[in-house]
C-alpha cells in the first residue's frame, strides 16, 4: 500500500486500523493445560470409581453428601457455627475500636494497656485461649465485681456463667479485638492530619472528630482486611468443636462417628463453609463500595453491572492515526 | 479582637516565634506576609490554640487563648472549653482540608449539626445561603474531590462561616490554587472583609494585602519585621529585610 500523499485527506472511517493481532503462543499453551486440569478434575470428582473393601463405589459419594447436606444437625450446627462468627466479630470489631484509639491516647497508660493486650492477645495461640476459658472455673470459681481488695457487690457462679459456647465467645471474640485494633489503628493513622485540624477549628472535640470525621474516612482501608478477618474467623469457629460447641464441623463429626463416613461428611462442612464465606465475599464487595464514597469520583461497579458490561461491551471506536508524511 | 503580646513558640530547640506583638481590631483585616518558614502559619494556628504557645500572653476578644486566668494563677482551659472557643473562630487551610466523605452541603452543615446542635432545617438553609454566596449553589451534592481546587477553598470558607464567627483565619488560602482560581477564592474574601468581619490572613497575595488589608505586617525568623497600613509596609518599607522580601516577590 502506498503512503498517502500530502494531498490526500485522512478519513478514519476508511482508514481505521484492522491489523492482523499479535499471536499469544503461551497464552495458547495455558489454555490448554488449564482445560485439560479442569477436566481430570471434573473425572475425579464426578466420574472415576474406586475399590473400598472390595466393592467399586463412586471416588466422592455425593449420594452420601447430599443426603446430610441438609440434615437438621448439620443445620443447626451451621447456626451455631454463624452466631459465633457474628458475635465474636462483634466483640473484635467493637473492642478493636476501643483499644485502637485508646492506642492512640496521649496518656502512656492507657496506651500502654492497649499495646500489652495487643501483645498478649496475638502472642498465645486462639486454640490455647479458648482453651483457657473453656477451664476457667479451675482458677476463678466465680466472678466478682467490687473495689480492688476490697468489697465486692456482684457474684457469677464462673461454671453456670462461661458455658462452652460463652467461652468460645470469649476466646474467639476477644483475639479479634487484638487483630481488629491493629488494622484500625492503621486506618485512623492513614486519615490525613489535615481532617483532624479542620474538624477541631469547627471546634469539634477529639471523640466527635474520630466518630465524624477521621473513622469514616479510616472505613475505607479499614474494611477490606476486616471482611479477611471475618472470612478467617467464619473457619477459626471450628476450634470452638474442641471446646464441645457443636458448630458446624462438630456436628458432622458427631454424624462420622456414628457413620464412619468421615471424608463425605468433612465435604459436608466445606462445602457450607465455602457457600457462606461467598456470600461474606459479596457482602464485602458492597460495603466497601459504601464507603469508597467521595474517594473515586465513580463508584467501582456491582459484580452484576461488570457482568453485564463484559457480556454487551459497548462498541470500541476505531483507532485514529493521524497520517504524516516526512 | 487579637492581641498579641511577647507569644513565643519553640520546637524543641528551634524557635519559631520569637516574641509577637501585634493587635487586631474587630472589623480589620490583617494580612501577615514573610518568607516560608517565618512562622507566620504557626502564629495564625495559635490563635485558636491547634498549637500551644511557651511564653507571652495570647488574647481573643479580651480573653486569654488556651487558658484562664484567675486569681494570679493561669489555669489550662478544658478541651470542651477550648472546642467552645474555637466555634467561634473559623479557619481556612492552604489545603482545604474538606471532609471528602461528605458531599458539599453536609461539609458546610458538619459544624452547625455537630458542634452547636442546630436542627436540620436551621443549618439547611443557612448552608445553602452560604453556598449560594461563595458561588456555588449549584454544587450542594457534589462531593469535594469533584470540584476545582478554587471550588474546594470556597466551601471551605462557607463551611467556616456556617459556625457564625467572629473571626476568620486563612492559611495561604490561596497558594494551592492554580492561578486562574484564585481570583474567585480572593472575592469571596473581599466581600468578607467589606461585611466587616474581622480577618487574620497569612497570604503572598499582594495585591490582595493592598486593596484589602487595614495593616501589614512583615514577618521574619519568627519576629515582626515591620508592620503598618499597607501602602507603608508595601511600597516604602523603611526595613532591608522587608524591601529584600518584597523585590522577590514583587
Amino acid at each position: 500500500m502506498a503512503a498517502p500523499s500530502e494531498e490526500s485527506e485522512f478519513d478514519p472511517a476508511i482508514d481505521s486500523i484492522k491489523a492482523v493481532p499479535v499471536r499469544h503462543p503461551l497464552r495458547w499453551v495455558m489454555s490448554v493445560v488449564v482445560v485439560v486440569l479442569v477436566a481430570m478434575l471434573v473425572n475425579t470428582l464426578v466420574f472415576s470409581h474406586i475399590t473400598r473393601d472390595g466393592q467399586v463405589e463412586p471416588r466422592y459419594q455425593w449420594g452420601i453428601i447430599g443426603h446430610y447436606f441438609a440434615s437438621p444437625s448439620v443445620l443447626r450446627g451451621l447456626v451455631v457455627t454463624i452466631e459465633l462468627t457474628v458475635i465474636a466479630m462483634a466483640i473484635g470489631i467493637v473492642l478493636g475500636i476501643v483499644l485502637a484509639v485508646m492506642r492512640l491516647s496521649a496518656s502512656p497508660l492507657v496506651s500502654g494497656f492497649s499495646f500489652l493486650y495487643v501483645w498478649f492477645f496475638r502472642g498465645t495461640p486462639v486454640l490455647v485461649q479458648l482453651l483457657f476459658w473453656y477451664e476457667i472455673s479451675y482458677n476463678y470459681h466465680r466472678f466478682s465485681l467490687g473495689v480492688p481488695f476490697g468489697p465486692s457487690f456482684v457474684h457469677v457462679d464462673a461454671n453456670t456463667f462461661v458455658t462452652a459456647f460463652v467461652a468460645a465467645i470469649f476466646g474467639l471474640g476477644l483475639n479479634e479485638a487484638a487483630y481488629m485494633a491493629e488494622i484500625v489503628r492503621a486506618g485512623l493513622q492513614s486519615v490525613d492530619h489535615g481532617q483532624t485540624e479542620a474538624a477541631q477549628s469547627l471546634g469539634m472535640s477529639r471523640l466527635m472528630t474520630i466518630r465524624r470525621i477521621v473513622l469514616p474516612q479510616a472505613m475505607r482501608l479499614i474494611v477490606p482486611p476486616m471482611g479477611n478477618e471475618t472470612i478467617s474467623m467464619l473457619k477459626t469457629t471450628s476450634l470452638a468443636s474442641v471446646v464441645t460447641v457443636t458448630e458446624l464441623l462438630l456436628a458432622v463429626e458427631n454424624i462420622y462417628d456414628r457413620t464412619y463416613q468421615t471424608v463425605p461428611l468433612l465435604m459436608v462442612a466445606s462445602i457450607w463453609y465455602l457457600i457462606l464465606t461467598s456470600v461474606l465475599t459479596v457482602g464485602q464487595y458492597y460495603v466497601e463500595r459504601r464507603f469508597a464514597r467521595g474517594a473515586a469520583r465513580s463508584l467501582p461497579p456491582t459484580p452484576w453491572q461488570r457482568v453485564r458490561r463484559n457480556l454487551f461491551p459497548a462498541h470500541v471506536a476505531p483507532a485514529q492515526v493521524v497520517a504524516r508524511d516526512g | 479582637m487579637v492581641v498579641a503580646a511577647g507569644v513565643r513558640k519553640s520546637y524543641g530547640r528551634m524557635e519559631v516565634l520569637a516574641g509577637i506583638d501585634l493587635t487586631v481590631r474587630r472589623g480589620q483585616v490583617m494580612c501577615i506576609i514573610g518568607p516560608s518558614g517565618s512562622g507566620k502559619s504557626t502564629f495564625l494556628r495559635c490563635i485558636n490554640h491547634l498549637e500551644k504557645i511557651d511564653a507571652g500572653r495570647l488574647y481573643v476578644d479580651g480573653e486569654l487563648v488556651g487558658y484562664e486566668q484567675r486569681g494570679g494563677k493561669i489555669y489550662e482551659l478544658s478541651d470542651r472549653a477550648v472546642c467552645e472557643k474555637r466555634a467561634s473562630i473559623g479557619m481556612v487551610f492552604q489545603r482545604f482540608n474538606l471532609f471528602p466523605h461528605m458531599t458539599v452541603l453536609d461539609n458546610v452543615m458538619a459544624g452547625p449539626l455537630r458542634v452547636k446542635k442546630q436542627s436540620n432545617e436551621v443549618a439547611r438553609s443557612r448552608g445553602l445561603k452560604l453556598l449560594d454566596q461563595v458561588g456555588l449553589k449549584d454544587k450542594v451534592s457534589t462531593y469535594p474531590n469533584q470540584l476545582s481546587g478554587g471550588q474546594q477553598q470556597r466551601v471551605a470558607i462557607a463551611r467556616a462561616l456556617a459556625m457564625e464567627p467572629k473571626l476568620m483565619l486563612f492559611d495561604e488560602p490561596t497558594s494551592a490554587l492554580d492561578p486562574e482560581l484564585v481570583g474567585d477564592v480572593l472575592d469571596v474574601m473581599r466581600d468578607l472583609a467589606h461585611q466587616g468581619m474581622t480577618m487574620v490572613v497569612v497570604t503572598h497575595e499582594m495585591g490582595f494585602a493592598r486593596e484589602v488589608a487595614d495593616s501589614v505586617v512583615f514577618m521574619d525568623q519568627g519576629v515582626i519585621v515591620e508592620s503598618g497600613e499597607p501602602g507603608q509596609v508595601l511600597t516604602d518599607p523603611t526595613h532591608q529585610r522587608t524591601r529584600a522580601f518584597l523585590s522577590k516577590v514583587l
